[in-house]
């Protein structure tokens, strides 16, 4: 990645969050405690779906240290209501998704393993968890629905919701598809399960709710992505305490990825504990309740096809996947199977006709949610599954198949046959450069060598797009999201001269203390060192949507820039106002306001200090201070794209795939901070390859999480995964200030089709279920280190 | 029980229940939260610390096993203006992001130096694989590792 030196736009500065960090001086959340603090255990349920008959606290409450007992009902009967989901769908009938009633602490029966249907508080986590020992609850086992594919005719498990369906949605033109399809040469289809993920941050979540009597004024402490959405949706839908009265704190944040942007029942209900024991209550998570409470990803079956002529040219994309939802509808579950996923089905190609089919569908696991790409990954491994076999049903090179149908430079702003228009991208100038660092041109020797050895090699391509900056709110709110998507920013200039940037986008890993710091940094024209940014608190920031969808510097970003704009503006009218001019007659660079066709200047310093010592301002005209705040809502979305190129080696004896080259090529726009990017793409790159390779969230028939330890649930580790070959290039966002498009998610949407594509490759094989691992690919080989060829 | 340890270079004396652990006795205790729990399996190596200067899961060590011993803790190997060459290559080579699982890995990374000869990327990844990270892809970690390696 190009790289210029210094602090500003386009400079790898080290960052300033790591101090800390490096030498143990984070604030996570289990570091803080309060004065006279509780501690708080949930009561899970043992089965998958069952009818609470009752529940005998008394043995918990006869437990030396045990504060309170509390259940569902007692929330119920204080006016606690359920956990909404933020994004009404519509089914193809018009009709609206049903949302069943999801009570954040079970009242009359449980439907997954996990779900928590009480709460003990004690003196000590040691009391606590005796206390919970001491309940006795008397369940109902009923049978459970686990299996996605046959869940519409399982069991009903909510009154509302016949059939299990929670909406059945359609999307594109069916009658051109099928007119595609009906004069297309070739057809290739695949059947593709999408693999249950589950996010496992290594910070787990964590809360404490505050009580001020005095006031009733509450304080949640919480690992969040978004803390102002939080405060919203536990003020006006659950009804914890009215917003004015609640304060939501996330503090130094490890790890999200998508698990930590929503709504759960924990922190809900330490927080109406806190008003009823008049005492902090705190809550940790031990991992294996990360495994069962924290909500997973992923989970489609699909089957899906592509028409094409009999050139290679695509005429026509049909796709029907059934989602799984898990037991309830978390935050924002519905529309990451329809609106983030069925509008990206187009990817980089100038495919006329899509049509896609979704039903969604509950069962008894844990609620499925946004997961790293959230719906962008699924609609990427749809995609170039489809494309890279349909290169080798007709003997076509993949590279080149791919090339004769990217949409081309000259065709921007392109409209998509699924409703997105994306605004800029060159998308052959990424699979050039992914060729070259690849070596494509040698890879038949290589793969010659690698057979002389008796191993088996694979190339696998994925030209990935996503929509990213999410959102514009008049498209987000048209197709039913509850919420706007813009993002708030204040820029503060302190008497002295120094900057506080405050921000709605929140940080846990992606490194804005320094991005942002950079940006205003060169805005202003001021030192580096004297920006302070400050996130991750309802208290000191007006409002903020938060971080998901690789939107913190493309739509956070962008409301920092409007906000300094602002700043140079009033300070361009303070300087006027000394000069005794007009303010048209102020420029402003590098930090420096200078009167046109005059020497005279003021330092950025002087005017912030010329700011709030207003001598004689005319103050109907000019206030005194220096501190503005915008709101930023994105035109369009963003549309990073690249190609990743991955190299496999395969041992038959074993079964064992080894990737022995990586390749990424991305277009984020321009960039801020190349070594932040690049971080940020490694990260994904290893959880796109550990959903091919690793990852797999199982349930048994019964319902039990299978794999909820890190003894069973695989996770990437250094000695699984290579070093990466990661490089850029650029065509800048042109609907925004900064020219960015985001980053944070583009490694694991691109990944995971890669190395699936490069297996079976190798392996000579059409479809290979996720993750590939040892015995799948052993077993694929005919469990005899022959290829069956069989599919 | 009665335990008294070193830690980083302090004395300390304490009276802990018999089922405590030496994480429980760092964190709570001597308030020295800078080292972390990410599982309860002994699996994910954020609880790492130096015991009589072998890398330990402060998880999976009771802290009687800690009587006697002398324990260093992420707090104990350098300071904001004076960095451990580990720290000081972990910041330089981008190997954190949440830094969650940072303290840990400093420390296996430590020991994983003093106790080698001939470390290369291979090794290096070999003997971090006791340490979860999810946030960097190790690409970074690997880079800083080997970078700590040539000035320690
Ligand atoms: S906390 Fe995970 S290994 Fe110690
Ligand atoms: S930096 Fe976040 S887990 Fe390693």
């Amino acid at each position: 990645m190009s790289e210029t030196g210094g602090t500003g736009i386009g400079a790898s500065v080290r960052r300033k969050e790591d101090v800390r960090f490096i030498t143990g001086a984070g604030n996570y959340m289990d570091d803080i405690n309060q004065p006279g603090q509780t501690y708080a255990v949930f009561l899970r349920s043992p089965h998958a779906r069952a009818k609470i008959l009752g529940i005998d606290a008394s043995g918990a409450l006869a437990t030396p240290g045990v504060v309170a007992v509390f259940t569902g009902a007692d929330l119920a009967a204080d006016g606690i209501g359920d956990l909404p989901c933020g994004w009404l769908v519509k089914s193809r009938d018009g009709s609206d998704m049903i949302q069943p009633p999801h009570p954040p602490i079970a009242v009359e029966r449980v439907n997954y393993v996990g779900e928590p249907y009480g709460i003990v508080i004690a003196e000590t986590l040691q009391a606590a968890r005796d206390g919970a020992e001491a309940v006795v609850t008397d369940f109902e086992d009923l049978p459970a629905v686990v299996d996605a594919a046959t869940a519409t005719s399982g069991d009903q498990l909510h009154e509302s919701v016949p059939n299990n369906r929670c909406y059945d949605w359609e999307f594109g033109d069916q009658a051109a598809t099928e007119a595609a399809f009906a004069q297309a040469a070739h057809v290739t289809s695949l059947d593709i399960v999408n693999n249950r993920l589950i996010p496992n941050a290594m910070e787990p979540r964590a809360a404490i709710g505050c009580y001020e009597a005095a006031s009733g004024d509450y304080t949640l402490y919480m690992n969040s992505q978004n803390p102002h959405l939080e405060r919203l949706v536990l003020a006006a839908f659950v009804q914890v305490a009215p917003e004015s009265k609640l304060r939501v704190v996330s503090p130094d944040v490890g790890g999200g990825f998508g698990s930590k942007i929503f709504v759960y029942a924990e922190e809900t209900a330490v927080t109406w504990a806190a008003g009823k024991v008049r005492r902090p209550v705190k809550w940790v998570a031990d991992r294996s309740e990360s495994f069962l409470g924290d909500c997973h990803g992923r989970d489609h079956v699909t089957h899906a096809e592509l028409a094409l002529a009999d050139d290679g040219e695509f005429l026509g994309m049909r796709v029907a996947t059934t989602a799984n939802m898990g037991a309830y509808l978390s935050t924002f579950a519905s529309s990451v199977p329809t609106y983030l996923y069925g509008t990206l089905l187009a990817g980089q190609y100038r495919t006329p006709a899509i049509y896609v089919e979704v039903q969604s569908v509950f069962t008894n696991t844990t609620p499925v949610d946004a997961y790293r790409g959230a719906g962008r990954p699924e609609a990427t491994y749809v995609v170039e599954r489809l494309v890279e076999t349909a290169a080798r049903e007709l003997g076509m090179d993949p590279a080149e198949l791919r090339r004769r149908n990217f949409i081309q430079p000259d065709q921007f702003p392109y409209e998509t046959p699924v409703a997105l228009t994306y605004d800029t991208g060159d998308y052959e100038a990424s699979l050039d450069r992914a060729l070259e660092h690849i070596d494509y041109a040698r890879f038949a020797a290589r793969r010659a060598e690698s057979e002389a050895l008796g191993r088996k090699r694979g190339i696998g391509f994925s030209s990935y797009i996503e929509a990213c900056g999410l959102a514009p709110s008049q498209v987000a709110l048209s197709l039913g999201a509850g919420v706007g998507l813009f993002e708030s920013a204040e820029v503060r200039v302190n008497v002295t001269g120094s900057v506080t940037v405050i921000t709605g986008s929140h940080s846990h890993g992606q490194g804005h203390e320094t991005t942002f710091a950079q940006v205003v940094s060169e805005k202003l024209g001021i030192p580096f060192e004297n920006v302070e940014v400050v996130h991750g608190d309802s208290g000191r920031g007006d409002y903020g949507l938060g971080t998901y969808g690789s939107r913190s510097i493309a739509v956070g970003g962008s409301a920092i820039v409007k906000a300094a704009d602002k700043i140079i503006a009033k300070g361009k009218k303070i300087v006027a106002h000394n000069f005794e001019t007009t303010d048209d007659r102020i420029d402003f660079e590098d930090g420096v306001f200078s009167e046109q066709e005059s020497n005279r200047s003021m330092e950025f310093g002087e005017v912030a200090f010329a700011a709030y010592v207003p001598a004689n301002f005319p103050l109907d005209e000019l206030e005194p201070g220096l501190s503005e705040k915008a709101f930023y809502d994105p035109g369009n979305f963003t549309y990073p794209a690249g190609t990743h190129v991955c190299e496999v080696e395969i041992d038959p004896e074993t079964g064992t795939v080894e990737i022995v080259d990586f390749v990424a090529v991305d277009d984020f726009g321009l960039i801020i901070n190349p070594m932040i990017v690049e971080g940020q793409v490694h990260g994904g790159l290893v959880q796109g390859i550990g959903q091919a390779l690793l990852e797999h969230g199982v349930y048994d028939e019964s319902g039990q999480l299978v794999t909820g330890s890190y003894m069973d649930y695989c996770m990437p580790r250094a000695d699984d995964v290579p070093s990466f070959t990661v490089d850029t290039t650029v065509t800048p966002c042109t609907h925004n200030p900064l020219g960015v498009k985001g980053c944070g998610e583009a490694g694991a949407i691109g990944a995971t089709a890669a190395v699936m594509n490069a297996v079976t490759d190798a392996l000579g094989v059409k479809e290979l279920a996720m993750p590939a691992t040892s015995e799948t690919v052993w077993n694929a080989l005919g469990g005899s280190g022959a290829a069956s060829g069989a599919a | 029980m009665e335990v008294t340890l070193t830690v980083n270079g302090a004395d300390h004396t304490l009276d802990v229940p018999d089922n405590a652990l030496l994480v429980e006795l760092l964190r709570e205790r001597l308030n020295l939260t800078g080292t972390h729990v990410g599982c309860d399996t002994s699996q994910c190596g954020a609880c790492v610390v130096h015991m009589d200067g072998r890398a330990v899961k402060s998880c999976t060590v009771l802290a009687g096993q800690a009587d006697g011993a002398d324990v260093t803790t992420i707090e104990g190997i350098g300071t904001a203006d004076a960095l451990h060459p580990m720290q000081e290559a972990f910041r330089e080579c981008h190997a954190l992001q949440c830094g969650f699982c940072t303290p840990g890995m400093i420390m296996a990374a430590i020991d994983l130096v003093q106790t080698s000869d001939d470390l290369d990327e291979a090794a290096v990844r070999d003997g971090l694989e006791g340490n979860l990270c999810r946030c960097t892809g190790y690409h970074n970690i690997v880079r800083a590792v080997l970078s700590a390696r040539d000035n320690m």
